[in-house]
């Protein structure tokens, strides 16, 4: 158990140098629905194309290194699938951000708007997981 | 100039992998683990704090250092989102957002990720997701809303 919290503090403070590297070189924040959503737009594309392909990297590497590809179980229905993917996708860019450009960059500039974005999501999050308990 | 442009990208692209491999040693690519960190009245599992502690620690570093800096390395400025008031936007946005994280279990950083497995139901959340911020931006007129 300790083990797995190791490794979800490391592999956190990788996900923080990566925001601390594109924001001291390129000035920019690390968010990914920002960064999506511009690159959907046809804006930053290069820059954009190149983080992408950079996180769908990460896991190869990973594999590379350690001989397994990380987990991913995935257990919902693919009609939750969809709903749960318009709905992220929608949120995040009225939100103005999501998990990393809010919760990595935002909370780590102390800014209000990120901490109020940030205990929002996560208490509608939680209300979903435990709303959608009673049904499995 | 020119030669910057180059170089941002190769920024980026050394960000992105570096993020995409926090979150697989994390287990945060895993939507069965972030689900069950958001499960918190039954079998909790703490691990997503520890990633987002050891995440906001380092970024706040490199925040600080930013502090410091006139300019970014390869840029002529920050692009920083200046601090707004909480708006009903931000609030219902990242409501909505919350309900769709809850639902599957990804965010767009470990959706985008994951596509290196080839997972069918990952390939399909990637795809609603990207049809949920077009239709954002539709009905928003397609403005560029500033990113935190």
């Amino acid at each position: 158990m300790m083990a797995t919290y190791a490794s979800g503090l490391l592999g956190g403070m990788l996900i923080g140098l990566s925001a601390v590297i594109l924001v001291v070189s390129n000035g920019r924040v690390a968010g990914v629905s920002g960064i999506a959503g511009r690159l959907l737009q046809g804006v930053q594309t290069a820059t954009g194309t190149a983080f992408v392909l950079g996180l769908i990297l990460g896991p190869v590497l990973y594999r590379l290194v350690l001989g397994e590809w990380p987990a991913v179980v995935l257990a919902a229905s693919w009609p939750i699938v969809v709903a749960g993917g318009l709905l992220v996708g929608y949120g995040s860019r009225m939100g103005s951000g999501c998990t990393s450009g809010h919760g990595v960059v935002g909370l780590a500039r102390l800014s209000r708007r990120s901490m109020a974005a940030v205990g929002t999501f996560m208490a509608t999050a939680i209300a979903t997981v435990y709303l959608m308990g009673f049904f499995q | 100039m020119n030669r910057n442009a180059a170089y941002r990208v190769a920024a980026a692209l050394i960000s992105g992998t570096i993020f995409g491999l926090g979150l697989s040693i994390s287990g945060m690519l895993n939507p069965a683990r972030v689900r069950g960190f958001l499960d918190i009245t039954r079998d909790w599992d703490p691990t997503l704090a520890f990633v987002l502690a050891g995440a906001v620690i380092v970024s706040a570093a490199g925040m600080a250092l930013v502090r410091r800096m006139p300019r970014p390395l390869l840029d002529d400025r920050f692009h920083l989102p200046e601090t707004r008031g909480i708006d009903r936007r931000l609030i219902i946005g990242s409501a909505i957002f919350g309900v769709g994280w809850g639902m599957v279990g990804l965010c767009p950083g470990p959706a985008l990720a994951s596509l290196s497995l080839g997972v069918p139901a990952t390939v399909l959340f990637v795809a609603a997701m990207f049809a949920g911020m077009a239709a954002h931006d539709r009905l928003q007129g397609a403005r560029l809303w500033q990113r935190v």
